[in-house]
């Protein structure tokens, strides 16, 4: 199945893009975000949660098909 | 969850006192307001390493940013007797000093709003995906996080 991976804030910095497609079979979010620091290994210092079609998820949540990921560093609204 | 039709609560740069106003005088035709309270966010020019913030840079993760927003809202009618509220959020580049976030919140009662903008103004901070870069007057930057 085909992911789009979105990164923001300082993410943008460390895997100098902002969004990729990925192709995986079904995996839990630690399997991908194992998969996605292999690709980036400076994110293993970043702090960052992980949203699965703009839902912040655990990671055991498992992905089942097509959707959308998001990285997210720690917010700084307001 | 399905997903209801979340507003735009950006806006490109800092939010000017002449919107603020606006804002304001466009809530004198609600006359069963007894009560409004305002929250103003206004970018602060911290020195940090011995470098001074002169401005913060916003970005957002706008979909999932604007449904935040959305159910922060929700919440806010549910919880609290509320007559409107209105929330605003910087995208882009706000030099320190100029206001970043605007929340607007309306009641009969003072009590209900004092406390649904503290409600509002901290689940904001905490569970939209907004993201700050501060910069720096030498061009450098770091990133804000929340506490």
């Amino acid at each position: 199945m085909r992911l789009i991976i979105k990164y923001f804030g300082m993410l943008v910095e460390t895997t100098n893009n902002t969004e990729e497609y990925m192709q995986t079979e079904v995996c839990s979010v630690l399997e991908l975000v194992e998969k996605i620091t292999n690709l980036y290994p400076d994110l293993r210092d970043k702090n960052f949660k992980v949203a699965v079609n703009q839902q912040l998820v655990n990671d055991d949540y498992v992905i089942s098909s097509e959707a959308e990921i998001a990285l997210l560093p720690p917010f700084a609204g307001g | 969850m399905e997903k209801k039709k979340s507003k735009n609560v950006f806006v490109e740069g800092a939010i000017s006192p002449d919107f603020i106003s606006t804002s304001i005088a466009k809530h004198q035709i609600k006359t069963n307001i007894g009560a409004h309270n305002i929250f103003l966010g206004q970018v602060r020019a911290d020195e940090i390493n011995g470098k001074q913030v002169t401005a913060i840079d916003y970005s957002a993760y706008p979909e999932m940013a604007n449904q935040k927003f959305y159910e922060i809202r929700e919440r806010a009618f549910e919880k609290f007797d509320l007559t409107c509220m209105h929330i605003y959020h910087s995208m882009g580049k706000v030099h320190a000093g100029e206001i970043c976030l605007f929340v607007f919140a309306s009641s009969p009662r003072r009590k209900v709003v004092f406390e649904a903008l503290e409600f509002i103004v901290e689940a904001i901070k905490a569970d939209v995906p907004v993201f700050g870069k501060e910069m720096f007057e030498d061009e450098t930057h770091q990133w804000k996080e929340n506490t």
